[in-house]
């Protein structure tokens, strides 16, 4: 019962930063609202026993990313920003397509959990229970045996995202 | 005189360029030097130096002065080298008017201008080491710089406007026992210097803030005017010490550093070297002090023939300079010009910050070891 | 409810309490230790060598007038402080004075992971403090420091990474319990990894020779140049407590915690008679005195020297003894 209502809560509070993050006057407000938001999920994280995922979002999405959305914010002038995109029909025919596509995911997610049953231990399955020295180390295994290929696939495709931004950046510092 | 207006064109609004000012409060323009400097990032693309938040209309003043009474005035621009100033004066006006002084007043004045060098070498590393962050450097210096004036205000009573000299000589003979303190004083300043270098000379950080930081040739020296340390730095030998001796130098034995790369860390050797040359002068001087009166033989109410005279002598900033003009008549100068060498030498800054960055611009200030007081008189 | 609620809850009000004490007396013996280095002697008028000063500042600050500057952007200008100094406490929920529950408020299983995340988000005080300030050399500091933390942040958690090889665990009670069965305190088998997380948390807490952000010779006050009063207060708080935090991270990571010198030696036993919370403490306040000694030592590095050493000599540093603390891991 606890358990559920704090989960609503924090879904319902997730859900209005989200909105908040869209609709913020400021970017820098937006940025805001937008860091909070990914604190409460590394919360929504930790109430489902996941620590290290709940810890990484913090580090990562919290700590990292958001940082360079700020910095990035920050330092270009967004005042003009909107002006350019106030064409009406182009935002309403933009924002009929991602409504359709968010429509079609709900659709999906909502369509095959209720296939699936309201069981979904099963998908827990592939991490071997029981949790007996927390998960961080069973995620390891995973990563490193059944996940192996995938994970170093997603390593060298950051890899190759870093040297190509660092080529970009060269490039633009010789001319 | 108009403040220029920092240049940023409107025509083309370029987002990476920042026009910060720096200063005149600012914790480290040494004063109230007002610096507009434009910035990409954090590189320094121009700098302006804007200056006269102390113009007191010192040169102005003096033209309205007995000649006795301009020597307490000349303490009020170069405050923290108050004797040297006063020296430079009087023997501006002991040219014009041709007077002999005793040698015992030129070689306390010698010792006195030395005593004067180490207590403005000591504000200069203090302030410039604590610009670039090493804090306690400041309280070390400030502390041996305690001493000096202490020796000054024992000798005229005064600890940072001494009007210690006059034309002729000087007002009093050296205070019984003073030159022991001197001496011991000496000893204490040379531990102590060390003491600076094991903090600094070495230091790894201290290298990377200054070797090559602030480079310039000894022909750019020369062409934007640069003297004392700033120019002796970049190899050029100048120093009027030895190029055209004033009080008793040409008596003394001593050598003049000079640098190699002309960069900020070598300004720096050049001024450490500088303190430990001062106390060998000051050393010699006690040794040789000659007996006999500290007053030479001067009329009482000073009116020097009409004519003009330009004195130079090696302040410890550099050259600094009198230009006297008298009409014969009056009793008071009828021009009255300095060439301070804080001001010639701020005149550098602009070429030196071009291309490093907010960080540097204060060790350049620094390096160039400026007084507001002087600069804009 | 006794054991779940009340007794945590009481934990964390001894614990903020205890570490904003600390924070004022940690303020005091700077000023102390610096003048002492100086040839002075620091505070001395407010009370007995000037021991009630850590109170006097505090009132300080508390009693002056709080000025927020007419172009500064309210909202964030308020809450910038308010989001530096908070991480800086939450990071003591993991952190344990000693072996028993009593002495900490959680122990949970990826407690070092949790001091790097939260202590991440510490970034975003200094960050939106300069720029709500809406004023030039605010802005600048804080990008100095933005950048600064975001690059040694990964030289930091890298050299953790090869910590976390040896001990096996992220629990930090864990890694304490490591270093005794191993006999031996971390700071002897990973010494490069030491300096390297010593130097990274000077840097991440802007502290001298890193202390750019806040440089006040060059960008006059830094990133709180336009703040005052408690809002000051509050930045300066943080400050001192992630000093506290980057110490007591070092002391349980490569000194053993709470342990006592050579824990594996029985004749040393006597030195138990100590608390293990007194040893921590200890300890920790002999690093925070190191950080002070530094800063009354070095001058201050440039920016762009700053990055190349984050970047390139620490960053190949660490990976370079995460490699090699690898390979031991795997041969022996």
């Amino acid at each position: 019962m606890a358990e559920a209502l704090l989960f609503y809560t924090l879904a319902a509070l997730i859900l209005g930063l989200g909105v908040m993050v869209v609709s913020a006057r400021s970017a820098v407000h937006s940025v805001l609202f937008l860091v909070v938001n990914f604190l409460l999920v590394a919360v929504l994280y930790v109430t489902l026993n996941a620590e290290f995922v709940a810890v990484i979002q913090v580090l990562v999405y919290a700590g990292g990313i958001v940082v360079l959305y700020l910095f990035v914010v920050m330092l270009v002038n967004l005042k003009q920003a909107p002006e350019r995109f106030s064409d009406p029909r182009r935002l309403a025919r933009s924002g009929l397509v991602l409504g359709g596509v968010v429509l079609a995911l709900i659709v999906v997610v909502v369509s095959s959990s209720l296939r699936a049953g309201a069981a979904p231990e099963g998908t827990l399955s592939g991490f071997g229970t029981p949790f007996t020295s927390g998960n961080t180390e069973q995620l390891g295994w995973v990563l490193y045996t059944s996940y192996l290929i995938p994970f170093e696939l997603a390593s060298m495709l950051l890899l190759v995202a870093m040297v190509g931004a660092i080529v970009l950046a060269k490039r633009h510092l010789g001319e | 005189m108009t403040v220029p207006a920092p240049r940023a064109s409107t025509s083309q609004f370029d987002t990476n360029e920042l026009v910060i000012n720096m200063g005149p409060q600012h914790p480290s323009t040494h004063g109230v030097l007002r610096v507009v400097l434009r910035l990409d990032g954090e590189r320094v693309l121009d700098a302006d130096c804007v200056i006269g938040y102390i113009h007191r209309g010192v040169e102005k003043l003096c033209e309205n002065r007995d000649w006795t009474h301009i020597i307490l005035l000349t303490d009020r621009m170069d405050y923290v080298a108050a004797a040297t100033n006063n020296l430079g004066y009087v023997e501006a006006v002991e040219k014009l008017m041709q007077i002999e002084v005793p040698r015992r007043a030129r070689y306390i004045r010698t010792i006195l201008a030395e005593l004067q060098r180490i207590a403005s070498h000591c504000l200069w590393l203090g302030t410039h080491a604590m610009d670039i962050g090493a804090l306690t450097v400041l309280l070390y210096a400030f502390r041996e710089r305690e001493f000096v004036l202490d020796l000054f205000e024992e000798f005229c009573g005064a600890r940072l406007t001494y009007n210690s000299m006059r034309v002729g000589g000087l007002p009093l003979d050296i205070p019984p026992g003073w030159d022991r303190k001197l001496r011991s004083f000496c000893d204490l300043m040379e531990g102590k210097l060390d003491d600076y270098e094991t903090l600094l000379t070495n230091n790894r950080i201290w290298l990377k803030r200054t070797r090559d930081v602030g480079v310039i040739s000894g022909e750019e020296a020369i062409g934007l005017g640069l003297c004392g340390p700033p120019l002796r730095g970049s190899g050029v030998s100048r120093d009027l010490r030895k190029d055209e001796p004033n009080a008793a130098y040409e008596e003394f034995d001593f050598d003049i550093p000079l640098g190699t790369r002309g960069d900020t860390y070598d300004r720096y050797l050049i001024r450490m070297e500088e303190f430990r040359q001062s106390i060998r002068i000051i050393r010699q001087g006690l040794d040789g002090l000659p007996e006999g009166p500290v007053m030479g033989k001067v009329p009482r109410l000073l009116k020097p023939p009409a004519g003009e005279t330009y004195h130079a002598i090696e302040s410890p900033k550099g050259e600094l300079g009198y230009f006297l003009v008298s009409d014969g008549k009056s009793t008071n100068p009828y021009r009255f010009r300095v060439r301070p060498p804080s001001f010639c030498n701020l005149q550098g800054l602009k070429r030196l910050v071009r291309g490093h960055l907010v960080a540097d611009v204060v060790a350049l200030i620094g390096t160039i070891d400026i007084v507001l007081g002087e600069v804009d008189r | 409810m006794l054991d779940t609620v009340v007794i945590p809850l009481l934990k964390i009000a001894v614990l903020v309490n205890a570490v904003l004490v600390a924070v004022t007396f940690l303020v005091l013996m700077e000023r102390k230790v610096i003048a002492w280095a100086q040839s002075r002697l620091g505070p001395m008028r407010v009370g007995p060598y000037g021991i009630l000063q850590a109170l006097a500042d505090p009132i300080k600050l508390i009693l002056k007038e709080d000025i927020t500057p007419v172009k500064a952007d309210r909202y964030v200008f308020t809450l910038a402080p308010i989001m530096s100094l908070v991480p800086a406490l939450v990071v003591f929920a993991v952190v344990p004075f000693g072996p028993d529950p009593l002495y900490y408020i959680g122990d949970i299983n990826v407690g070092l992971l949790f001091i790097i995340s939260v202590t991440s988000i510490g970034v975003y005080g200094i960050i939106l403090g300069g720029w709500a300030s809406n004023s030039k050399y605010p802005l600048l500091a804080s990008l100095r420091a933005s950048a600064q933390l975001i690059s040694y942040e990964i030289a930091v958690t890298m050299t953790l990474v090869s910590v976390i090889l040896t001990t096996g665990t992220l629990s930090l009670v864990g890694i304490v319990e490591a270093q005794r069965e191993s006999g031996i305190w971390f700071g002897f088998i990973q010494p490069v990894a030491l300096v390297l997380v010593f130097i990274g948390g000077l840097a991440e807490t802007n502290r001298a020779p890193f202390d750019l952000p806040e440089a006040e010779t060059e960008l006059t006050g830094g990133f709180h140049t336009e703040y005052s009063g408690m809002r000051f207060a509050l930045f300066f708080l943080a400050e001192y407590a992630n000093m506290i935090v980057i110490s007591a991270v070092v002391v349980l990571i490569f000194f053993g915690g709470w342990l006592r010198p050579f824990p594996n030696i029985a004749w040393l036993g006597f030195l138990d008679l100590l608390p293990a919370w007194i040893w921590f403490v200890g300890k920790v306040f002999l690093f925070l005195y190191v950080f002070i000694w530094i800063r009354a030592t070095l001058p201050r590095y440039r920016y762009d020297q700053l990055m190349s050493l984050g970047w390139k000599v620490l960053i190949p540093v660490a990976i370079g003894n995460l490699v090699v603390t690898g390979v031991f891991k795997v041969v022996f």
